[in-house]
């Protein structure tokens, strides 16, 4: 009936289905958060309040964004935290090598960060001879490896034992080759405390900061994000706008729903929440404290008073390991920073249906996401808005892009199912000649022959449910 | 007649109803179409099947074709009027019905229109359990059978234990629920031919978990899946084969 567009996640999802490893490692690890996460909402009673208390305390943020912003910012600078704020991921790592520059800062700790994987911090950094050091065990795993995270809560989870151990032997000098797991711990965590020791600045993500006070919560299980905010003298928080709680009272149920969605945690090993820098006579902490809030984008996102329900995202990851396609193709084939649900419907609005377009469409829309969205963002529904918004050109366009992916034989293809599908007479005419002659049609046609890959041809029934009522005298009022 | 009220119904039980055949099943499955329509009718219920119906809007709505889904769906609320509850046997096309026509119509003329529409839908066997609370009495061989319920059944509609309870009622039926049954089979509607390989590898991975049940058939309440699941296993020269759910307990409590 139409035509179909091959965007990228559609050429590359082949490769990732035919890798068995990719294939075991992510269904072997989704089972195993899905299980976890399941045994931490047993009480469904107990799931739905805790999800709408989470739910409104990030509603109530996107609502105010603005004004909840300059009060972070005020608060921030009374706290002695130094705010920044970007608009673009070029004017953050600007910012970031700038106050870096100023304290002649040679090598970075970092801590986990996805907005500083949007940035692409890392290489910016390096391009100017500083050189950044990822200390989250798995960050550090796919740095080793010159890779991108493949999700947003454990960034190297498409490696196996196996595999990690290979690249540890490789790049660890002395370690040799061994699969055993506290070996292989051992090892980063010493590559890591020379890192820490020697690192002239820490940089790290923010869960949430909280308008209210100016603090920055962030929560970990390695002591790392710890160590990566207090150690060295320098430490730059960078986080997207959207990052907010509004108060201290909402963080127990944001604090509660994040672990236990994510990982399957009742709590992280880890809270830290940051006020301020280290003041006259305390024995440590960093000298300064600098937050960067990065826009990119998410202001245009806001402007929609639908599509802004996508800006509530507390970054669990749950939709993701819910997800019938993530879990088979990965993170990777995504191509985008974010993968999975959240990223399909980030990922177009932050980067523009342009280039981002066939992410609404690597989905099935069944929903698992949004049953187990721990702030209840309609993300099915925005993936069907995005997929409309590509579709058609507008004068005014809510997402950038709009319109990049439309086609005249899809347009018109709808236009005439509509009428078809509209006119009773002209539908009885087109179900009586798909009953009779239906089944001719050759397999190879169209969508037919995508269908038959791996599918019979469906086959249509001697008449129609139509024909049949009527004989069987359903249709009389 | 084998299907009889109780008498502890907590509201009167409707004597008509309106029937939502769904376009899967008008031009594939109309045998699961029927059968639903006379699971109904033995009940002593009225059933109309009003002739000017035909899609719910999904796949022009799911494609983001928000004109063309409006303008599908406004027909079948014009189909369908009055205040009878309409019973449709596919959890997903119900979904469609019940969740998505007040976010289609929201802001105009036709909302409040389409809110009093979508408070009429029901999902099959959730009329037959907790409307009509239809007790069966099971007339055929020993069997054991596998359940598959679709994604929008589940999530749209909150209709699960329903249909096994159905099956459950059946004294030679045996049930064996299959290990990944909240997981979706690939279908998706347009999923499968825009992206045939992720769907594919679903679809063969839905089969791997229905198969490891040992059972001869997979019953569902939504052809969609079912084309896919049954069409897949035909492709791979599986033994199993599947039937909606109407369809099932017809035949399995026919005289």
């Amino acid at each position: 009936m139409t035509e179909l567009p091959k965007g990228d996640f559609t050429l590359r999802a082949p490769a990732a289905l035919n890798d068995p490893t990719l294939r075991a490692n992510f269904r072997r690890a989704m089972d195993g958060l899905m299980t976890k996460r399941a045994a931490q909402f047993t009480d469904k009673e107990a799931w739905t309040a805790l999800r709408e208390r989470g739910a409104a305390a990030k509603a109530r943020v996107v609502a105010r964004l603005p004004e909840l912003l300059e009060q972070l910012e005020a608060n921030c600078t009374a706290n002695g935290i130094q705010v920044h704020w970007a608009e673009t991921t070029a004017q953050a790592n600007d910012i970031v090598l700038t106050i870096l520059q100023r304290h002649n800062v040679r090598t970075v700790i970092k801590g986990k960060s996805m907005v500083s994987e949007e940035m692409e911090l890392n290489h910016h950094l390096q391009a100017h001879g500083i050189q950044a050091v990822e200390s989250d065990l798995g960050e550090y795993i796919i740095q080793l490896a010159g890779e991108a995270p493949s999700h947003i809560v454990m960034p190297c989870i498409h490696k196996n034992k196996a595999e990690i151990a290979a690249l540890f032997e490789e790049n660890i000098e002395g370690l040799g080759y061994t699969e055993d797991v506290d070996a292989l711990t051992a090892a980063a965590r010493a590559e890591m405390r020379k890192a820490f020791a020697a690192a002239d600045a820490g940089i790290s993500g923010v869960n949430f900061a909280v308008a209210e006070t100016g603090t920055l919560v962030l929560v970990e299980n390695e002591g790392n994000g710890r160590l990566s905010t207090t150690l060295p003298p320098v430490h730059i928080a960078v986080m997207g706008i959207e990052k907010l709680a509004e108060k201290l009272k909402d963080l127990p149920s944001l604090l509660s729903l994040l672990p236990r969605s994510a990982t399957g945690q009742h709590i992280t090993t880890y809270v830290n929440m940051i006020t301020h820098p280290r003041r006259d006579g305390e024995l440590d902490g960093p000298h300064e404290v600098h937050l960067l809030l990065l826009d990119s984008g998410r202001s245009r996102v806001h402007a929609d008073p639908e599509l802004r329900d996508t800006l509530r995202c507390i970054r669990c990851g749950a939709c993701m390991n819910h997800c019938p396609v993530y879990s088979r193709v990965g993170g990777h084939t995504y191509k985008f920073v974010y993968p999975g649900p959240i990223g399909k419907i980030l990922s177009p609005q932050l980067e523009g249906l342009d280039c981002a377009g066939d992410q609404p469409h690597a989905s099935t829309l069944c929903n698992a996401c949004v049953e187990v969205c721990p702030v209840k963002i309609p993300i099915a529904d925005i993936l069907v808005r995005l997929r409309s918004e590509a579709s058609h050109p507008s004068d005014s366009p809510a997402v950038k892009g709009a319109g990049s992916r439309a086609n005249w034989r899809e347009s018109w293809g709808w236009k005439g199912w509509a009428t078809v599908y509209s006119i009773p007479w002209l539908y009885a005419l087109a179900g009586f000649m798909a009953t009779r002659f239906g089944n001719l049609m050759p397999a190879s046609l169209g969508p037919l022959k995508a269908w038959t890959s791996v599918r019979a041809k469906p086959r249509f029934a001697a008449k129609t449910l139509h024909e049949l009522a009527k004989e069987k005298g359903y249709c009389d009022e | 007649m084998t299907a009889s009220a109780q008498t502890t119904s907590a509201q009167p039980k409707p004597t008509r109803v309106y029937y939502f055949g769904t376009c899967v099943i008008d031009l594939f499955y109309p045998g699961a179409g029927l059968a639903g329509m006379e699971l109904l009718r033995r009940h002593g219920i009225k059933v109309v099947f009003p002739p000017d119906q035909s899609c719910c809007g999904q796949p022009a709505r799911n494609s983001g074709f928000f004109d063309e889904a409006r303008a599908v769906a406004l027909r079948q609320m014009q189909a369908f009027p009055g205040t009878d509850p309409i019973v449709v046997p596919s959890g997903s096309c119900a979904g469609m019905m019940k969740t998505h026509y007040p976010q289609l119509f929201e802001g105009r003329p036709e909302h409040a229109q389409a809110i009093a529409f979508s408070r009429r839908v029901h999902e099959l066997t959730a009329f037959l359990v907790n409307v009509l609370e239809v007790t069966l009495e099971d007339k055929g061989q020993p069997v054991s059978v596998t359940w598959h319920g679709s994604c929008h059944s589940m999530r749209e509609m909150g209709v699960v234990d329903e249909p096994k309870a159905l099956l459950r009622q059946l004294s030679n039926v045996t049930l064996v629920e299959n290990p990944r049954e909240k997981e979706c089979c690939g279908f998706g509607g347009t999923f499968a031919v825009r992206q045939p390989e992720v769907s594919a590898a679903m679809v063969k991975d839905k089969i791997e978990a229905l198969e490891s049940t040992q059972t001869a058939k997979v019953v569902s309440g939504d052809c969609g899946c079912l084309m896919n699941i049954t069409g897949a296993m035909e492709k791979a020269g599986s033994k199993m084969s599947g039937q909606h759910i109407a369809e099932f307990l017809l035949e399995r409590t026919h005289d």
